[in-house]
């Protein structure tokens, strides 16, 4: 199988690549921190992958996308790609960017925006090839507007509404979509944060990833009690929820 | 957030940092201000103290493979890479690691640290003995690369140097070629002290020994136990296994584990154990990690933890030693199903490693405040005969019986001085056994 991540840097992404070398998959990384991919690319090729080619990109720097999809596809020999999984975000600092409309441009874009761009440049490659699976790594937190994390909610919620017309439009195509929303998930960035019982792994993600694409699953909520948490907190009548700093 | 070692004493508020990668640990370091006190941590199976600081960072993403020559039976890793993750990839290949602890959920970085042993000591010698290189991030940040030929002395400094030296970001080791992971089990029965010590005696030439003790048998009963030996079995199979575990969900209540309870415990694993006594194959993860099937076992002990002692006696003096320790605690009423007996080899020439030639006994308690007395008292006994306990289980000895049961803590401290000179490095354990920087002394934190 044939395999393009973008976003590779991450956590959850680092996981999931994981997973597909140990079943001898080929992978295509593209992510920000060239030394962390080539440490990330040894790693799989230890794990078992079949080759593992990697790709320096600014997700902010949208007029070089095309080049990236380009070069996973020149990694592949033109062969299909059978998985697109688009994993990248950040987690910006939501007060600082409810009054800096140039850093809440900035992270709508770069959790929101950059991947629509990705995802159009990757439609018309999958179009032709008739097959395969874009997977996008959103949030629980587009699912409503919270007070900690609007902006960024906002921003994977742009997401996840682009996917489900997305999905009805190329299923004609016979590519599927799948949308992921994990929940808190243990990372470098969140390593100082109290770990409650709602924190995750980015193994065990991983692994409910893997088992969603496999799968063709839609909408999959990761670890899946997280379906019922979401749904708890969107039937909150507004009144009430708008008093809640959760 | 709250941390504690994997025996749940004592808890600790820290700082607890991920980095994740090497680039952004060498440049963290040399930022944190004068006077932090800053402990690597690996998956945090230590029991006691040593991996608890104010200020704590983490190799959980520090968990990449680097090489795996299949040829040479080498692996190259991250700290953070678990045995659990090294036994997946290497055991299909017929490679296996040269020393496997009681848990394979331990890191690379801890096995190091710790200089770890396990039921093969007496054979194949300590983790680190394996170990063909290191890469050290030092409070300066700069990388330091250590072999036996390169850096020696901070190699033999930081192979069971409790990462006092600074954080290992990556290790070499040299890997076993086996037949099979499926292993050639004998079981056993003693019916005392003695008969348990010349069983362990006569089995010294099988790979791996060691002997569970009834530590609450009393009479003519102390010390009974069972004897377990095994090796590789040829006509065995090369699949990775991991047995399914069940969870131990929360904590819970301590008076569970009462003398009732736990010598009934005993009673039955003896019994069912000579009953079934024998040779037998048996799965590799059953036979190494028989506690990995209940995850967070840890929390049986109640929501004060427990802690965990062990330590080795020199041959010579071994059987009085036992003799007089297990009496003790046996009629303190006071002991746990886990007692483990095995034999050691030498030593090796790191400073600061458990290992030495002779009898190491493990026993753990739920912690009681009673019980500190008891294990003060069980210390003397340990020195009066010429033994040591093992740091990576030690939450609560002193500097006193630290500093005369590690002779060579003076040249360690010397060697963390140089390379730490302005002691970033210490932990709650090392605070309280004199090894922190110059200006810390023996504070505790």
């Amino acid at each position: 199988m044939n395999i393009l991540i973008i976003g590779a840097n991450s956590a959850i992404a680092n996981a999931v690549a994981r997973r597909y070398a140990a079943r001898h998959c080929s992978l295509f990384l593209v992510a920000r921190n060239e030394k962390r991919l080539q440490t990330q690319q040894q790693d799989l090729e230890v794990r078992g992958a079949k080759r593992v080619g990697i790709h320096v990109l600014d997700v902010l720097e949208h007029d070089k996308h095309a080049e990236a999809i380009k070069a996973g596809h020149a990694f592949f020999d033109g062969a299909d790609i059978d998985i697109a999984l688009i994993s990248h975000g950040s987690l910006p600092d939501q007060d600082a960017a409810e009054t800096d409309f140039e850093l809440a441009k900035r992270e709508i874009d770069v959790n929101g925006l950059s991947v629509i761009s990705l995802l159009s440049h990757l439609i018309p490659p999958f179009k032709a090839q008739g097959r395969g699976i874009l997977a996008v790594v959103t949030s629980v937190a587009g699912d409503r507007g919270r007070q900690p994390n609007f902006i960024y909610g906002a921003a994977k919620s742009l997401v996840s509404t682009y996917l489900q017309g997305l999905r009805g439009k190329l299923l004609p195509h016979g590519i599927h979509v799948v949308d992921i929303r994990p929940g808190l998930v243990d990372s470098p960035m969140t390593a100082q944060f109290e770990k409650g019982a709602l924190w995750s792994t980015p193994e065990l993600v991983a692994a409910n990833i893997e088992k969603a694409i496999d799968g063709k699953r839609h909408t999959v909520y990761v670890p899946g009690y997280w379906r019922i948490i979401m749904a708890i907190v969107c039937s909150i009548p507004e009144v009430v929820f708008k008093r809640l700093k959760l | 957030m709250l941390l504690t070692g994997w025996g749940r004493y004592p808890t600790v508020t820290s700082q607890v940092t991920a980095p994740g990668n090497v680039d952004a640990l060498t440049k963290q370091l040399p930022a944190y201000p004068r006077g932090t006190r800053l402990i690597p941590r690996g998956a945090g199976r230590s029991y006691g103290d040593s991996a608890l600081a104010e200020q704590v960072v983490s190799s959980r993403f520090l968990d990449n493979f680097i090489a795996l020559d299949a040829e040479n039976l080498r692996i190259s890793c991250g700290a953070g890479v678990t045995l659990a993750e090294v036994l997946r990839l290497c055991v299909p290949q017929g490679l296996f690691p040269p020393v496997l602890p009681g848990t394979k959920h331990i890191s690379m970085g801890g096995a190091i640290a710790a200089d770890i042993h396990g039921k093969n000591h007496h054979v194949d010698g300590t983790f680190c003995d394996h170990v063909e290189s290191i890469s050290l991030a030092l409070a300066s940040g700069e990388l330091v690369h250590c072999s036996r030929s390169e850096n020696s002395e901070l190699f033999h400094a930081t192979c069971g140097g409790m990462g006092l030296t600074g954080v290992i970001v990556e290790a070499r080791l040299k890997l076993a070629k086996v037949p099979s992971v499926s292993i050639n089990t004998e079981s056993i029965a003693a019916a005392n002290l003695e008969e348990s010590l010349t069983l362990l005696n006569e089995h010294n030439e099988k790979k791996y020994v060691v002997a569970w003790v009834d530590c609450l048998a009393r009479g003519a009963a102390l010390g009974r136990g069972i004897i377990h030996c095994g090796d590789h079995s040829d006509a065995g199979e090369l699949r990775h296994r991991e047995s399914s575990s069940i969870g131990v969900p929360f904590t819970t209540p301590g008076f569970l584990l009462n003398r009732v309870t736990m010598a009934t415990f005993n009673k039955l694993y003896f019994n069912r154990h000579s009953w079934a006594a024998g040779a037998r194959q048996q799965d590799y993860d059953k036979f190494f990690f028989p506690l990995d099937s209940i995850r967070n076992w840890n929390r049986l002990y109640g929501s004060r933890g427990f802690l965990q002692y062990q330590f080795v006696l020199p041959d010579e003096s071994a059987e009085s030693g036992l003799t007089e320790i297990l009496g003790a605690v046996s009629s303190a009423g006071k002991g746990s199903f886990l007692a483990v007996l095995k034999r050691f080899g030498a030593a090796n020439e790191n400073l600061l490693s458990f290992p030495r030639a002779g009898l190491t006994l493990t026993l753990d308690f739920k912690f009681e405040p009673s019980l500190l007395s008891l294990l003060d008292e069980l210390d003397a006994m340990v020195l009066a005969h010429g033994g040591r306990l093992y740091l990576a289980k030690d939450a609560r000895m002193s500097e006193a019986v630290f500093k005369q049961s590690y002779p060579n803590w003076e040249a360690f401290k010397a060697i963390k001085d140089r390379v730490d000179p302005e002691g970033l490095f210490a932990s709650m354990q090392s605070n309280r056994l004199g090894l922190s920087g110059a200006d810390m002394g023996s504070s505790t934190a």
